[in-house]
């Protein structure tokens, strides 16, 4: 059912490597709309590099990007990415530490809000109402992930399980086309698992976004995603649902060592 | 207001009264207070109620309600009243068993829910409980995957009401003016220590006649700010926030999230509360939690002031004189200290404060009454609609529940137990005619509490009646009595007090995790666990005190001379509703604790100096999990 539709996101042949090291080779695959897809693979296989492409922080060597049908000009930068709609989280939690979580999920807004810094700070007319209607979306997302009690709190103070949740909050701010997850259960202990497995649900059901996230445990994967992506020492290896990866024996492979 | 009449009909006058000028309710949402006027109100109970009429809801018909504190649930139980149906308010923390047998007893047709949690839980009771055949639900969120028919969006409901009232016109009010003062207002499901719940069958003439007597009692007006945030289903919140609303007209403020109580109290500035006692303890541990973080020189202010506000209300109370050097260092520590703590608090504006539900510790109470905040005691059942006996303004006694309030008669049996006549008073248990019998006679109730009448006319609530026992040498042994002046202690969590039939007193005691913790931490002991926790020496330690101050006091009390506490233990475990060993209003199952921990009584009444537990503990998913632990025992020193 997926062929039938137009991808989101294709990537074609990209490669990339950094001195000697060839970080992906050649790798291919397409993001179809309202899906939820995990690129999974041992250490070092490539998959935060892959995210790294996609939203703009390395240039790969050869093979484009083609988002929205629209092909992705060479070299564009991060920021310039992020406006044509795709968000991160990151592996290693990048939160402003001494601003309130209101504060940093405020920020992910930032990319939609017109005025600019001089009539924001008279916080008059259009800018007075600008903010207001940012800061109702972004109580929407607070009520949406459940962390009214800590809206005035400082991010840095926060429990790590929290810190990611108002990271997770900062991304869907952006009110993204694609929402790119790195590791967002990395760290956590399993009720803290189940709840952000059932955000990345609802925010894919309820919100319609479309997801590619990296995950290290199998279980969240295979109960949340519809499709994966393989990775190993920057080589494809597999690609399909959950149930025809497992049985993929390259994959066994690439997990399990040879014999 | 002073004549009595069905709520709707109340509702009807409130709208037509203060229309869109005056907030009825507010509920924090998105960050912000949105308010509902008595118009509002009337409006939204309009739609949901001809929404349930078009579905079908005929006059009797009982609507379970269950969830957190939403002015949804409030209208919901509202527009069923309109219709001349019950609402059953439940337990939001209930678990399956509990709920199966109210939703079971209690013939529940229609259910409405706060979220998917509780959703979830109804649904998954459904098929057990054939009476019940539709569940509403207020937030739609995680609810999109739900095909069910049964199944319906609160605002779905009003919209079929909406266009019901097109149709039938006249069927609301023709509906409201049916309501009769005998009809059923509610049935409150108590908790209940021993066996299952009983459902208390309170009319609206009991429910309103109560509200109007606190009214009238306290000069409440329609200016009031309340916090709906006690439990629906406990009769406190119901005849506050939805009774004494209505009957005054005053707003009862909904909090975002159980999580931001203290912080959307504090916004609100409400001008009456009332909490248990278990509150005021979290309270003033958090108080003094804080205070030890605090700078140096405002802990010091702080404890030196707390120490005249402490001098000070103990003059109050026994009603002497407060000398000049005294009053005047009193106003400064209310510039100082008092009235910055009481805003923190929340409690800048609070006229009156009750505490009910359980005995409070007098220490516990004049801390904050202390603080200049007028809290009163007062004492209610579930059966009285929570109207007995309440302070009066200037008459306090830490030690007591207060006077009768005016139209309560209350006798003392020959055993010690309180009998109460209050316009509160229920009419019966549903569906249980045999404990209605046993605690309804000529118009009084049993309360099964053991208390007597001091000789300033006050009413002295003791123990339960059948808690109430004797040591083997014929001392009295009032176990909760022990174990609140234990709880006092910031460190102690809950107590369990054993020696009836025996000779002496001995107790189990759970530390309270939070505090204990942040002790330990300043102090540098390492530990991994609850368990691990509470066997550390050093907290040993730390309770001997607190169990020594016990002691002392009760020393000093030629009644209760003989009741010390000889030797303890601490617990390995958090005594905790989901095992049955405490109620979800926190009272202690003294017959079920007995029974589970028979080992660990009788090692306290051995001659040993520790025990071997190996306990099985439930999590909240159902997943059970071993603890094996060894159990040291103390003796304690009495006086």
């Amino acid at each position: 059912m997926n062929q039938q539709r137009e991808p989101l996101l294709q990537v074609e042949d990209i490669s990339i490597s950094f001195g000697g090291l060839q970080a992906l080779n050649k790798v291919s695959f397409q993001v179809f709309p309202r899906e939820i897809m995990a690129i999974i693979g041992p250490n070092g296989a490539g998959k935060t590099t892959m995210l790294n492409v996609i939203n703009g922080v390395y240039t790969p060597d050869t093979g484009r990007i083609v988002f929205e049908g629209k092909e992705r000009p060479r070299g564009m930068k991060p920021h310039h990415v992020a406006a044509t709609g795709i968000a991160r989280t990151f592996q290693n939690l990048a939160l402003f530490k001494g601003m309130t979580t209101l504060g940093n999920i405020m920020v992910g807004r930032t990319q939609k809000m017109r005025s600019n810094i001089f009539s924001q700070s008279i916080y008059w007319g259009f800018s007075q109402k600008e903010e207001i209607r940012h800061r109702e979306a972004v109580e929407w997302i607070i009520d949406f992930l459940e962390i009214e009690n800590i809206r005035k709190q400082p991010a840095g103070m926060l429990p790590y399980g929290l810190q990611k949740r108002v990271e997770l909050a900062r991304a869907l701010a952006a009110e993204p086309k694609l929402l790119l997850l790195d590791e967002p259960m990395a760290g956590m202990n399993l009720e803290e698992k189940e709840d952000i497995a059932r955000f990345i649900l609802d925010a894919n059901e309820e919100l319609d976004y479309t997801i590619v996230l990296i995950e290290h445990d199998m279980g969240v994967v295979m109960d949340i995603c519809d499709r994966i992506v393989v990775l190993d020492f920057g080589n494809k290896i597999a690609e399909g649902t959950p149930e025809e990866v497992k049985s993929n024996p390259k994959v066994i492979q690439a997990y399990l060592g040879e014999g | 207001m002073t004549e009595a009449k069905p709520f709707p009909q109340i509702l009807v006058e409130n709208a037509e009264k203060f229309g869109d000028r005056k907030p009825a309710m507010r509920e924090k949402d998105y960050g912000i207070w949105q308010t509902y006027t008595w118009k509002d109100y009337l409006d939204q109970v309009r739609d949901f109620a001809l929404g349930l009429a078009s579905l079908g809801f005929k006059r009797g018909d009982k609507m379970a309600i269950i969830g957190d504190n939403r002015p949804q649930l409030y209208w919901g139980m509202a527009a069923c009243q309109c219709l001349g149906g019950v609402p059953v308010p439940l337990y939001q923390d209930a678990i399956e068993k509990e709920l199966h047998y109210i939703l079971e007893h209690s013939e529940a047709k229609w259910a409405l829910a706060e979220d998917q949690e509780q959703s979830d839980k109804l649904l998954g009771l459904k098929n057990e409980c054939p009476n019940l055949e539709y569940i509403f639900y207020d937030d739609p969120k995680g609810m999109r995957n739900y095909t069910e028919p049964f199944l319906m969006a609160f605002t779905k409901v009003q919209e079929m009401g909406r266009k019901f009232g097109q149709e039938n016109p006249d069927y609301f009010m023709d509906e409201i003016n049916k309501g009769q003062l005998d009809d059923l207002a509610i049935i409150a499901y108590t908790s209940g220590t021993t066996g299952n719940p009983k459902g208390v069958m309170l009319p609206h003439r009991s429910v309103v006649n109560a509200a109007i007597g606190f009214i009238q009692f306290e000069d409440l007006t329609a200016d009031e700010e309340v916090m709906a945030y006690l439990p629906m289903a406990w009769i406190g919140d119901h005849i506050f926030s939805y009774g004494m609303a209505m009957v005054a007209g005053f707003v009862a403020n909904c909090p975002e999230d159980t999580s931001t109580v203290v912080h959307d109290m504090r916004e609100i500035g409400p001008t009456f509360i009332f909490c248990p006692p278990r509150i005021w303890e979290n309270w003033l541990t958090q108080v003094m939690i804080k205070m030890e973080d605090a700078a140096w020189v405002k802990r010091k202010m702080f404890h030196f002031f707390m120490n005249v506000a402490e001098r000070v209300e103990k003059l109050r109370i026994a009603r002497q004189p407060v000398p000049a050097s005294l009053s005047f260092l009193y106003r400064l520590g209310r510039f100082l200290v008092y009235a910055p703590l009481k805003d923190n608090l929340g409690m800048r504006r609070v006229r009156i404060a009750y505490t009910a539900g359980e005995a409070i510790g007098p220490e516990i109470f004049e801390f904050f009454r202390s603080l200049g905040i007028n809290l009163k005691q007062l004492y209610g059942m579930t059966e009285s609609c929570a109207l007995v006996s309440i302070q009066k303004n200037d008459d306090i006694d830490s030690e007591t529940v207060g006077t009768p309030v005016p139209g309560v008669d209350i006798k003392i049996s020959e055993k010690g137990e309180v009998l109460y006549k209050s316009p509160g008073n229920f009419i019966g248990y549903y569906k249980n005619p045999e404990a209605t019998e046993e605690t309804l006679e000529d118009g009084y109730v049993h309360s099964g509490d053991a208390g007597y009448m001091t000789e300033r006319g006050h009413l002295k609530i003791i123990d339960r009646a059948k808690d109430v026992s004797k040591l083997t040498d014929g001392t009295l042994f009032a176990p909760k009595y022990i174990e609140n002046k234990l709880k006092f202690s910031p460190y102690i969590k809950e107590a369990v007090a054993h020696g009836e039939g025996r000779d002496y007193v001995a107790g189990f005691i759970d530390i309270d995790y939070g505090a204990v913790g942040n002790w330990a931490e300043r102090r540098h002991i390492p530990y991994t666990s609850y368990t691990d926790l509470a066997q550390k020496p050093q907290v040993y330690d730390l309770v001997y005190e607190a169990v020594i101050r016990v002691n002392k006091s009760l020393s000093e009390d030629e009644r209760l001379k003989g009741a010390q506490i000889r030797r303890f233990l601490l617990l390995h475990k958090e005594l905790d509703p989901d095992d049955g060993e405490i109620t979800r209003t926190r009272k202690v199952r003294r017959r079920f604790i007995a029974e589970k921990y028979g080992d660990l009584i009788e090692a306290l009444y051995s001659d040993k100096d520790s025990v071997k537990v190996d306990a099985v503990i439930t999590y909240e998913d159902g997943r059970k999990a071993n603890i094996k632990a060894e159990l040291a025992i103390r003796d304690a020193e009495t006086f």
